[in-house]
């Protein structure tokens, strides 16, 4: 610690702190908070008893940790959106990777449908089961890798966005119209654009990390190139990056966090373009600390989102998606109220 | 076969002249007083179980057109589809020209079917007591209220005699019936939850979370359910849930799974309520004995 404090870095050492503590605190009341509720006695061991153990083990611990871990890929996936189109709109779904995803998933449900008819119901749910993760994933990664054909790569910011806009309308429309053909597959889309965290295990928290892990630090690496680009295209080119080549790593980085969160729990809404917004108004800082902290952001708002939905009315769930919606949203609204957005 | 339909139809004609006489009035479940000068005699269907129950009171030949899902009986098929409950189509309602639109209460189009002049007939069917009701009141519409009951006879009759077949062993074992894999359940206030009761069958959701909640997944493996019910494909995938291969009722194979058919038969609250809980009993009937708690 130096004696001449600078406040900037007082602040952004204040806001790790407090989102370390956050994730240790939600993490405690994810593992506490089940169907009757929360209850610390199955937690802390002073009632042991198998049925506990299973629980907590199989159910509470990687459901929580998966939320965070969704959290995060999304609150690091808006942070490079939106320092990418240097645009406080941006969200981590703008390039065509929601509207792919559900695409994608619609696609699974009504074939599943239809195999079920022909091939039986073996057939079906394991196409349905295999399916529908790697279908939202590859479906986020194709609806991005769409948008980049139609933009000619990442050369233009402009044209990019576009290119994402009309890849989402189209993509979604086909998939309205497929559920149209198809009307047995329109409550599973729903679900899956509603999100849902309720089925995360070991599998997908181990996926999640492994993403985290390959995304967090490239995305690091690449923080100046965003600093750079605050600037303007421009000064980001005199200054000897090669833009387009970094840009597009940019977008795979995006595309990657993206599409591994939407294919573990679904369009989540709203967490990818809070998270960034929440820390820049506590702490403005270069990109480098932004991104990283709108992961820990991200994940500390989609933990506290599931445990809300896990309890607010135990033991029925509520749809996590809607409650970070409505979290994020209100949260936005009261920050325009009280003073422009920042 | 040709004279027996000529029978048919000049029996066909004799009720309806006779019902013709006189002036029906019915009670829908809006509160909505409907009066035909005669019975109607064609008749549009926008919810499956309504056009089960029309047909089961032997009026199918009215049925000039249905919705999109109406599939049963067989003779139902080949009538016009006319959408679903959210996006029926009013212009083809309308040139069926129908005496009276059977819907349900969730239908978008009744407000502007009634708008254009038609009459529209609302029917609940949440539980039985609905089924029994609109049933009532679909037999009063048709002219044949004696029909009703002599229905109602037949569904419960079916439904005694699943009673009979369920195994001893399975009594008051408490069900987890699967709707959707979210997972939402059939709670025992559902009218599947219902039938369940008949059979003698507890169930892990108490009427208080309502007929079909979305539950916390950890709430079905923390209830260690006896017996598990849901279509086919969400059995299949039960395993792969986190946690949910420790349900015992999994290990043993006290589950029983439903191709699309049955399970459409399960989840329609109509005049079939008998043949599905034939259909539940047939299932416990045949799970290994041995696996019995």
């Amino acid at each position: 610690v130096t004696l001449t404090a600078n406040p900037a870095r007082v602040q952004r050492q204040r806001l790790a702190l407090a989102l370390v503590v956050l994730a240790a605190v939600l993490g405690l009341l994810g593992l506490a908070a089940g169907s009757e509720g929360f209850v610390f006695a199955d937690v802390f061991g002073t009632a042991p008893n198998a049925d506990a153990a299973l629980v907590i083990g199989q159910i509470r611990a990687p459901r929580t940790l998966g939320a965070w871990l969704t959290g995060a890929l999304l609150g690091l996936a808006g942070a490079v959106a939106q320092g990418l189109f240097r645009n406080p709109l941006a969200d981590p779904f703008l390039l065509g990777s929601a509207a792919g995803a559900s695409f994608a998933v619609t696609v699974v449900l009504a074939a599943s449908g239809a195999v079920a008819r022909s091939l039986g119901v073996d057939a079906a749910g394991w196409l349905a089961q295999l399916g529908l993760v790697g279908a939202a994933c590859v479906g986020a990664m194709g609806g991005v890798l769409l948008t980049l054909l139609l933009a000619r790569g990442a050369q233009q910011t402009t044209r990019l966005l576009l290119a994402g806009v009309v890849v989402g309308v189209v993509l979604s429309a086909l998939g309205d119209l497929l559920t149209s053909a198809a009307p047995e597959a329109l409550r599973a889309r729903q679900v899956f654009m509603l999100g849902s965290t309720g089925f995360l295990g070991w599998n997908s928290v181990v996926l999640l990390a492994v993403g985290l892990v390959i995304a967090a630090p490239l995305a690091w690496r690449l923080a100046r190139v965003l600093d750079a680009l605050t600037l303007g295209e421009d000064s980001a080119r005199s200054l000897g990056l090669a833009l387009p080549r970094l840009r597009l790593v940019l977008v795979a980085v995006l595309a990657l966090a993206t599409g591994l969160a939407v294919s573990q729990a679904g369009l989540v809404a709203f967490v990818g373009l809070v998270a960034p917004h929440l820390v820049r108004r506590a702490a403005p800082s270069p990109h480098g600390y932004t991104l990283l902290a709108s992961a820990a952001t991200g994940g500390a708002l989609l933990l506290g989102a599931d445990v809300l939905a896990r309890t607010l009315i135990a033991p029925q769930e509520l749809p996590v998606g809607v409650l970070t919606a409505l979290l994020g949203g209100s949260y936005l609204l009261w920050l325009l109220h009280r003073r422009g957005m920042p | 076969m040709n004279a027996w339909r000529a029978l048919g139809l000049s029996v066909m004609a004799l009720l309806a002249s006779t019902a013709a006489g006189a002036t029906v009035v019915v009670h829908d479940d809006r509160g909505a007083v409907l009066t035909f000068a005669a019975s109607p005699q064609r008749i549009v269907s926008l919810l499956p179980s309504l056009t089960e129950s029309v047909c089961a009171l032997g009026a199918c030949t009215r049925l000039v057109g249905t919705d999109r899902y109406s599939n049963v009986p067989e003779s139902v098929r080949t009538l016009p589809k006319l959408g679903g409950i959210e996006d029926a189509q009013v212009e083809r309602i309308v040139a069926l020209r129908p005496d009276v639109v059977l819907a349900a209460p969730s239908a978008r189009v009744i407000e502007r079917l009634e708008a254009l002049g038609l009459k529209v007939l609302v029917l609940e069917s949440r539980d039985h007591a609905d089924v029994r009701h609109s049933l009532d009141v679909l037999a009063q519409l048709l002219g044949a209220p004696e029909r009703a009951a002599a229905l109602w006879a037949r569904i419960d009759a079916q439904t005694r005699a699943a009673m009979a077949r369920v195994p001893l062993a399975w009594r008051g074992q408490r069900v987890y019936f699967e709707v959707d894999a979210t997972p939402y359940a059939a709670g025992a206030g559902s009218f599947i939850g219902e039938t369940l009761q008949q059979l003698g069958m507890g169930n892990i959701v108490p009427p208080a979370l309502g007929p079909f909640p979305k539950l916390n997944p950890e709430y079905v493996v923390r209830a260690q359910p006896d017996v598990l019910m849901a279509p086919a494909r969400n059995l299949a995938e039960m395993p792969q849930r986190p946690g949910w291969s420790r349900l015992v009722a999994l290990q043993k194979k006290r589950a029983c799974g439903f191709d699309a058919a049955r399970y459409e038969l399960l989840t329609r609250p109509g005049p079939r309520l008998g043949e599905a809980a034939l259909v539940l009993a047939d299932c416990l009937a045949r799970l290994p004995i041995d696996a019995a708690p």
